[in-house]
């Protein structure tokens, strides 16, 4: 990979501005629907958090706002752009470039060390070995695991692993990270530090994040909390950047700009 | 639990006089009512005429003269009974928020109810982020940690009854009106 992209957004753009919006996002799993009308804006910077029972419909919505699935009807806007209406490959390139992804476990590739689990989406962008390698041990000691560098995740605890795929998904510096219950299969105290490490890392950065998860205990290390129930936002908690801003049920389409 | 036993566990990590343990019983327990000087004093008292604590010296520095006390074995031994008590759970029965929702319900309707609820969760969920705010501060310590995971964790409660809540409404919403 050659030099991140510029920005598109100058630093003196206001805190609000929105990195990544979707508007009015439908989608069904044949015939069952999962999101009902969904509207969100992700300002930069800032850390949402999606919550919602299971079965509520929040990681169809992170699936469609990272590009994963296509919406039935609506749109997925990221840097000037309709993602939901881009094809396949396009999508794909996003999210390796621009996006990182944190599922709750089987993540990393349990042949390889950590470094080289970090290091391989700068690998599949073209970055030369020894300096994907470089990077990828900077980003482990960001999240406090460069003692676990050389071991295999099956040698690792789960705390240790959860942090080294979270190190692999901020290896590409991306501008949104969407953490799906990055913390579920981890103890209390582990998850605590897990989630310490994100959230700080991601604002040095000035990484966005969405983070799914059923547990209120997750959910306050964000900034804002959406509330999905039953394929619709249930209510909006006030956030340090945009209070106020009650979630719009079914905006018109035409409301684009 | 007593005044006396707060104190006795304070004395039980050095001699200190009464202005002393106030100071240290403020630090260490931030969230709780701070102590006055009068009841500090009066708890002295009491704990010397039960032997649980003796004045061990006198302190005389520009003010007036400050007693430090001591704890006795017999003091110590009196904690140690007390810790190794179990607190009976907190009496959940009397608490408002279930009253209040309960009756929204009972004397509104569904949406007035949800409504109540979602802002009650939003509430929750707000000082639950100034309790994490303060635990993940690289500078917190020990004592505020504790205290912010007690919070927390008393917040959670409250937070999934609020969801369990939300979710039957719903469903009973869904019934009368598919």
């Amino acid at each position: 990979m050659t030099v991140p992209a510029p920005r598109s957004v100058p630093a003196t753009a206001p805190p609000d501005g929105a990195v990544l919006e979707a508007r009015s996002l439908v989608y069904s799993y044949g015939g069952t629907p999962a999101l009902r009308g969904v509207s969100v804006r992700l300002s930069r910077s800032e850390i949402l958090a999606v919550t919602g029972p299971s079965g509520s419909g929040k990681s169809t919505l992170m699936l469609c706002l990272a590009g994963l699935l296509v919406p039935d009807a609506g749109e997925v806007r990221f840097d000037g752009r309709t993602v939901s209406a881009e094809p396949d490959a396009a999508r794909t390139r996003l999210r390796r470039t621009r996006f990182g992804v944190l599922f709750q476990f089987g993540q990393l590739v349990p042949e390889l060390t950590a470094i080289e689990n970090v290091a391989i989406p700068l690998l599949l962008g073209g970055v030369k070995r020894s300096a994907a390698n470089t990077a990828a041990t900077n980003w482990l000691e960001r999240f406090g695991v460069a003692d676990v560098a050389r071991s295999r995740p099956p040698e690792m605890s789960g705390g240790q692993a959860q942090r080294v795929a979270a190190a692999r998904a901020m290896v590409t510096e991306p501008e949104v990270l969407f953490a799906d219950e990055p913390t579920g299969a981890l103890d209390a105290l582990s998850g605590e530090q897990v989630l310490t490490q994100m959230v700080r890392v991601a604002r040095e950065a000035g990484t966005s994040v969405v983070l799914i998860t059923h547990d209120a205990k997750v959910a306050a290390y964000g900034d804002r909390e959406l509330v999905v129930r039953d394929g619709m936002l249930d209510g909006e908690v006030s956030s340090r950047w945009a209070p106020n801003v009650r979630p719009r049920r079914s905006p018109p389409c035409s409301a684009w700009p | 639990m007593t005044t006396g036993h707060v104190l006795m566990g304070l004395l039980a990590q050095g001699d200190r006089h009464g202005y002393d343990l106030k100071r240290a019983h403020d630090d260490q327990f931030p969230r709780a009512r701070p102590l006055a000087f009068g009841q500090v004093y009066a708890t002295l008292e009491r704990l010397e005429k039960r032997g649980h604590a003796v004045p061990a010296q006198v302190e005389r520095v520009d003010g007036p003269d400050r007693v430090v006390y001591h704890l006795t074995d017999e003091g110590r031994e009196e904690l140690h009974r007390w810790l190794d008590e179990i607190e009976p759970p907190s009496p959940f029965e009397s608490n408002p928020l279930a009253i209040k929702a309960t009756l929204a319900l009972l004397v509104a309707d569904t949406s007035t109810a949800r409504s109540f609820l979602q802002r009650q969760r939003a509430s929750h969920l707000d000082a639950m982020r100034r309790h994490t705010a303060v635990k993940t501060d690289p500078a917190a310590s020990l004592t505020e940690i504790l205290a912010a995971d007690h919070a927390i964790a008393h917040l959670d409660a409250d937070l999934r009854w609020l969801d369990t809540a939300l979710e039957r409404i719903t469903a009973l919403a869904k019934e009368i009106r598919p």
